[in-house]
């Protein structure tokens, strides 16, 4: 392979490392910074995909439309599908938290496992959805025309980087304000934070929304850079176990460390599915995603039990007026 | 109707196995084991190694009982899978619990630890055997049984049902009865109270274990007696054993068989209007109801 070979590769991998970071922001707002166990990123990375898919396709007419169903098709601009996206993830996230958010923590999670694997059962059975198992093809990329389409991946580089960076710059403003306080209030002790006169179910609920928002803008740069979406992408293997783990290995709490984790755990992933696949004897390739899940899974126990605060730690510093 | 009934009361009685280990791991060490549903998977598979690899290389007769689907094979199986799945879990608990339980770490990071364990199951399950289904015995004939109200049933069906009252009737004996099932109900009544009293705790923990996955392991493979083997199976357990587990109040464990037995009739029963396939989504809808309606469940007077 050419030097410009590897580029576009270094640059493909680029983007599919920000993608898994703007997800991994996601859920540092949910579960570093207020301790919402979210296990069911699948699904709100599932709903992303396929509204902002609905929302910038065109409803297919005429023979296609004989092979393709869809629920509506609105042919508008990249944009909107990215704010759709958010806006239906912040909803369905209003509907798991309001039974859940009352109650012990780990109702919630339960609930998440629940939704992701019914948006996923939804969308693979309801046929005139979002056409079940085939899912949608040929789904329009932003700025398409600019640039020959052999070097369309610089130009979404820079826009999932822009997009990552704005989500980063955001949270660190929202989580230094008097909100994001409160919200590692109540991650600490909840019972203090309650005495002190916060509405805890509130908050928690603003934090579920606002990071299953980000996790849907995660889920539309990944339908529009792949171009294509069915059902069976967003498992909780791929949807939701390694984005806990990028997180967890960055270092929960801290945004920089989401950033880091998912470039780092991306590049494990990538690289050494590579190495092991080459190392694999031929009767085995078949099975090295599995092992490669199985290592991962391996990584995140010895992460929990030797080494719970990640690679980076929680940043202590809240203000830079203060020491 | 009626047959779906029936039906729901089997499937209904093979999740009451995970779920009653389910709850008194909830119970007992107060944290979501989300590995459950994979020692389901667990025993089902360890069963299907015994019974299609080791017994035929010892010499064991494939021979099958009556009209049933089985025979001395998955006869001696059964009880050698319990004990092993029993062994898989005390050293999960062992490797990954307990070092996060000495450091006081919350609840959460305990279920994120099983989240980890249940991952690291069915990677093993399908680095070993792949991800197709299978079966003990495939293509064989089972001829049903017809009972009035056009119910038909399979006589497997039938020993399924008996096997699970059976191992719920032991489990009650063991709790009612000796001294470290009245140690475990004072655990799960109060740990604290119960160290003071002079209990030894991690060996409650270690028998909760113990009991938690034998049971589950007992539930898998008669769930692969009746239906399938699949390495996701487990998973789809998953949201049916909570939602039994939350109705019958968690930690009681005759919430949670009748918990159980609701959620396998109201899984066949959807059938008859949903696709099957919807079935884990029925089993999450019904769990949404119970927490809006009555989150600390039937039986459940405490805390939710």
């Amino acid at each position: 392979m050419e030097i410009g070979g590897y580029i576009a590769y270094f640059v493909s991998w680029a983007i599919w490392a920000g993608i898994f970071a703007v997800f991994a922001l996601g859920l540092n707002i949910q579960w570093g910074y207020t301790g919402l166990f979210n296990i069911g990123i699948a699904g709100f990375f599932c709903i992303g995909a396929y509204t902002s898919a609905l929302i910038t396709t065109p409803k297919p007419t005429g023979i296609y439309a004989q092979y393709v169903q869809q629920i509506f098709g609105l042919n508008l601009p990249f944009i909107l599908g990215i704010l759709g996206a958010a806006l239906v993830c912040g909803f369905i996230a209003y509907l798991i938290g309001y039974p859940t958010l009352r109650l012990r923590e780990d109702y919630l999670a339960i609930a998440t496992i629940g939704i992701a694997e019914t948006v996923r059962l939804v969308f693979n059975n309801y046929h005139k959805l979002a056409n079940g198992p085939r899912g949608l093809m040929g789904l329009p990329q932003p700025l398409q025309g600019l640039v020959d389409p052999r070097h369309y991946d610089y130009i979404y580089l820079v826009i999932v980087l822009a997009i990552m960076v704005v989500i980063y710059l955001s949270i660190e403003r929202a989580i230094r304000s008097p909100w994001g306080r409160v919200l590692r209030a109540i991650r600490e002790d909840e019972i203090a934070s309650a005495m002190s006169g916060k509405d805890i179910f509130r908050f928690k609920m603003q934090s579920l929304i606002f990071g299953s928002m980000i996790m849907g803008v995660g889920g539309a740069l990944y339908a529009h850079y792949t171009k294509a979406i069915s059902p069976d992408v967003f498992t909780p293997l791929y949807g939701t176990f390694i984005i806990w783990i990028m997180l967890m290995a960055g270092g929960s709490g801290n945004n920089k460390g989401a950033i880091l984790g998912a470039f780092v755990i991306w590049f494990i992933w990538t690289i050494g599915a590579k190495v092991l696949t080459d190392l694999l004897p031929y009767t085995l390739k078949a099975r090295a995603p599995y092992i490669r899940y199985l290592i991962i899974g391996i990584l995140l126990e010895i992460i929990l039990i030797y080494r719970p605060q990640g690679l980076m730690g929680e940043e202590k510093r809240i203000s830079k007026m203060i020491d | 109707m009626p047959e779906l009934i029936v039906y729901g009361i089997v499937l209904g009685s093979i999740i009451a196995l995970g779920a009653i280990g389910l709850t008194l791991v909830y119970g007992i060490l107060r944290f979501a084991n989300f590995a459950h549903g994979d020692l389901m998977t667990a025993g089902a598979y360890i069963a299907l190694f015994l019974v299609t690899v080791l017994f035929p290389w010892l010499d064991i007769p494939d021979t099958t009982f009556g009209s049933l689907s089985f025979g001395w094979r998955m006869v001696l199986a059964f009880p050698i899978v319990m004990a092993c799945v029993a062994i898989a879990a005390i050293l999960f608990d062992r490797i990954l619990y307990r070092p996060l339980r000495m450091k006081r770490s919350g609840p959460v990071i305990l279920a994120m630890s099983a989240l980890g364990a249940s991952f690291i199951i069915r990677m093993i399950v399908l680095i070993l055997w792949g991800a197709d289904s299978l079966f003990y015995r495939p293509g064989v004939l089972r001829p049903a049984i017809e009972l009035p109200h056009e119910i038909k049933i399979r006589p497997d069906q039938i020993l399924i049902l008996v096997t699970v009252l059976f191992l719920v009737a032991l489990l009650y004996l063991f709790l009612k009865r000796t001294k470290m099932g009245k140690a475990m109900r004072a655990t799960a009544d109060n740990m604290e109270l119960a160290r003071v009293s002079g209990i030894d705790t991690e060996k409650v923990i270690i028998w909760t274990w113990g009991i938690g996955g034998a049971l589950a392991a007992a539930g898998g493979v008669l769930y692969g007696i009746d239906v399938q083997l699949h390495p996701g199976m487990g998973w789809h357990f998953l949201l049916p054993l909570f939602a039994a587990t939350i109705l019958g109040g968690i930690g009681n464990m005759y919430g949670a068989l009748i918990g159980a037995l609701v959620m396998g009739v109201a899984q066949q029963v959807s059938t008859a209007y949903l696709l099957p396939t919807y079935k884990p989504a029925v089993a999450f809808m019904v769990m949404i109801i119970i927490l809006l309606v009555r989150p600390q469940g039937i039986f459940g007077g405490g805390r939710a």
